[in-house]
């Protein structure tokens, strides 16, 4: 079950004679719709151990495979290399890389340690200009070699866009088998990219809706193991379980705060769902919504001080913004169709949602005022979308129609453009996505 | 003697119209006992005699009912299933879904130990949490007239599935319709 490894990276910036220029480098600007992927070069991780160049290789490749899939770079194939390098601290043959149409070039090096340490150190340069751009070095046992290869992609994605990366991050989803009448569904994670997938529980009751808490520890989600389904919190690094809370009736759609000491949830009353806080430490509960309408689905703004929820107290299930606090709601979904399933951006410019209209299931964003609502993706069923760390990649769930209908992860960027699959080890739901791993 | 009697009666059985026989040569009558034995003749192909259905004449009672206060006597009496239906995004009780549910507080009445668990139930077309907040609604309309019927409140627990449970697994009407359901499971205190 201890499945957290603290990753200890010290990173230093590869100062010498190589430091870089003050003056403006190679940059994307990731905010503008219409994105030409940036070429880059990703040449294996040289090593002067044959061990050292094995995961040379592999971390190359999964830098090529996170940079690729997040639609902002083209990550050139390493069979039109001209150049092999032999050492990252001399400058490259530009003209070789510029000939392939590089606009940037990572070098990278593997350095072994003894058994049970490494370096890895990278050079990222601008082809056009022939300069380097950034020089880093992470220290690693060599079992971390993956997550130090995210770590690279983060730190090449944060040099060229300006903005934090995502892929040292991990998918918490539900796990699902067997035919739509009689589906069993357990909790899974995996990392970003797919790889290294996990169940977190043995699949005998029906869980849905797993959160990250804030430290990516720890996950929320509902569990059907008693006859009044229950919200619960794993500790996914112990294993450790709790039951949150002792209600006499069935609590939901759990969520929490972003400083990690609260959380929101749905409480059934009546038949009446209603929003309620949860202090973490003192256990102490607050109503929220005292509507005879459904509340649910609450999601916090960044700083803590808003939630977005679904309500149909207007008539039709709709998004609506109040104070953490509770108190007056004002109604953010103006178009026509239902809205559901909002979520807050961590950036907490956006919120996405669920929009169905027309037999269909769109996954979509709007200011949190409401204005500039945009479709990115739709299709049969698309529901449960979950942010990127940096607020530009949205996770969701599609299930195709019929009998032998199915469920799979997809993820697609702000622009709509960059629609891919996840990679999972089975059918999966309800995808919720890790902040940054520290 | 009696392989002859045993031919003759074979003869009868084939029942040869016409076939004379001497009366003083009928046998004893306590022979035809053995009778029988006789069943090997050709007109007999038939096929496998329906056993079944001839065994309730020999049971006596009219009523072939599920035993009293049992769950199948309970389905029996409520019409032959414990779900009622819903329309899409509804939760109030169609008049067909009140007169089910009557027929439930009824039978829930007269075993008054049984306890139940009300459980709502909606279609695929409605994201997860929405839908766990529809079902919930679904299963409180239940609960209330069953309560509203004499059946007391602290026997029926409600929980929504949301779409986790359907019963059809086809995406058209006809699916969806089915899904959109309440239904009530009966649990401790029963007798079957």
């Amino acid at each position: 079950m201890k499945i957290y490894v603290k990753l200890i990276l010290v990173v230093v910036v590869l100062l010498g004679a190589l430091s870089t220029s003050a003056k403006a480098q190679l940059s994307i600007d990731i905010t503008q719709g219409n994105l030409e992927p940036l070429p880059i070069a990703v040449p294996d991780f040289i090593s002067a151990d044959t061990s050292g160049r094995d995961i040379g290789a592999q971390i190359a490749q999964v830098v090529r495979d996170d940079l690729e899939r997040s639609g902002i770079f083209k990550s050139l194939s390493p069979d039109s290399f001209l150049e092999t390098q032999t050492n990252i601290d001399y400058k490259p043959v530009f003209a070789d890389w510029r000939v392939i149409k590089a606009d940037a070039l990572v070098s990278g090096r593997v350095v072994m340690e003894g058994p049970n340490r490494m370096r890895v150190e990278y050079r990222l340069w601008d082809v056009i200009k022939g300069e380097q751009i950034a020089g880093f070095r992470f220290s690693a046992t060599p079992q971390q070699w993956r997550r130090t290869a995210h770590k690279v992609a983060d730190s090449i994605y944060k040099k060229l866009t300006g903005e934090e990366g995502y892929f040292d991050t991990r998918i918490v989803f539900v796990d699902e088998k067997g035919p739509k009448t009689n589906r069993r569904k357990r909790l899974a994670i995996m990392d970003q990219d797919g790889a290294n997938a996990q169940y977190l529980q043995s699949g005998a009751d029906i869980v849905l809706t797993p959160r990250f808490s804030p430290n990516s520890q720890t996950i929320t989600y509902m569990s059907y193991e008693s006859v009044v389904p229950q919200v619960y919190v794993l500790d996914i690094e112990t294993g450790r379980r709790e039951l949150l809370g002792n209600f006499p009736s069935m609590t939901f759609a759990p969520r929490f705060s972003p400083d990690g000491r609260s959380m929101v949830l749905s409480l059934m009353k009546k038949g009446n769902s209603d929003l309620y806080l949860m202090d973490l430490t003192s256990r102490s509960t607050s109503r929220l919504t005292t509507s005879p309408a459904i509340d649910v689905s609450g999601s916090f703004s960044p700083d803590g001080r808003q939630l977005v929820f679904n309500s149909d107290r207007g008539g039709s299930p709709q998004l609506y913004v109040m104070s953490a606090k509770g108190g007056d709601a004002k109604r953010i979904s103006f178009g026509k169709g239902r809205y559901s399933a909002p979520v807050w951006s961590p950036r907490g410019d956006k919120i996405a949602f669920v929009k169905s209209k027309g037999g269909k299931f769109a996954i979509g964003v709007m200011n949190p005022d409401g204005s500039g609502e945009r479709i990115l993706t739709e299709s049969f069923l698309d529901e449960s979308p979950t942010w990127s760390p940096n607020g530009r990649v949205i996770i969701f769930s599609r299930e195709t129609r019929g009998e032998r209908g199915k469920s799979e992860l997809w993820s697609v960027d702000l622009t709509g453009r960059n629609l891919r699959k996840v990679s999972t080890p089975g059918r999966a739901s309800d995808p919720a996505w890790s902040p940054l791993l520290p | 003697m009696k392989i002859r009697l045993i031919l003759l009666i074979a003869g009868t059985a084939i029942g040869l119209a016409g076939c004379k026989t001497t009366p003083e040569e009928l046998p004893d009558p306590t022979p035809v006992a053995e009778a029988p034995i006789v069943p090997a003749p050709a007109p007999v192909v038939q096929s496998p005699r329906p056993v079944v259905e001839t065994a309730p004449q020999s049971q006596g009672p009219i009523f072939q009912g599920p035993t009293p206060g049992t769950l199948d006597d309970f389905l029996y009496q409520s019409g032959g299933e414990a779900r009622v239906y819903f329309g899409y995004d509804q939760y109030d009780l169609s008049s067909e879904a009140r007169d089910a549910l009557r027929r439930q507080a009824s039978w829930l009445q007269t075993y008054s130990t049984v306890t139940a668990v009300i459980e709502g139930n909606a279609d695929e077309r409605g994201t997860r949490e929405y839908n766990l907040a529809l079902g919930a609604r679904r299963a409180e309309s239940v609960k209330a007239f069953l309560v509203s019927q004499g059946v007391s409140p602290n026997r029926l627990t409600t929980v929504s599935y949301g779409k986790e449970r359907p019963i059809d697994p086809r995406s058209n009407e006809e699916g969806w319709s089915r899904n959109r359901n309440s239904h009530t499971n009966l649990m401790s205190g029963s007798i079957g």
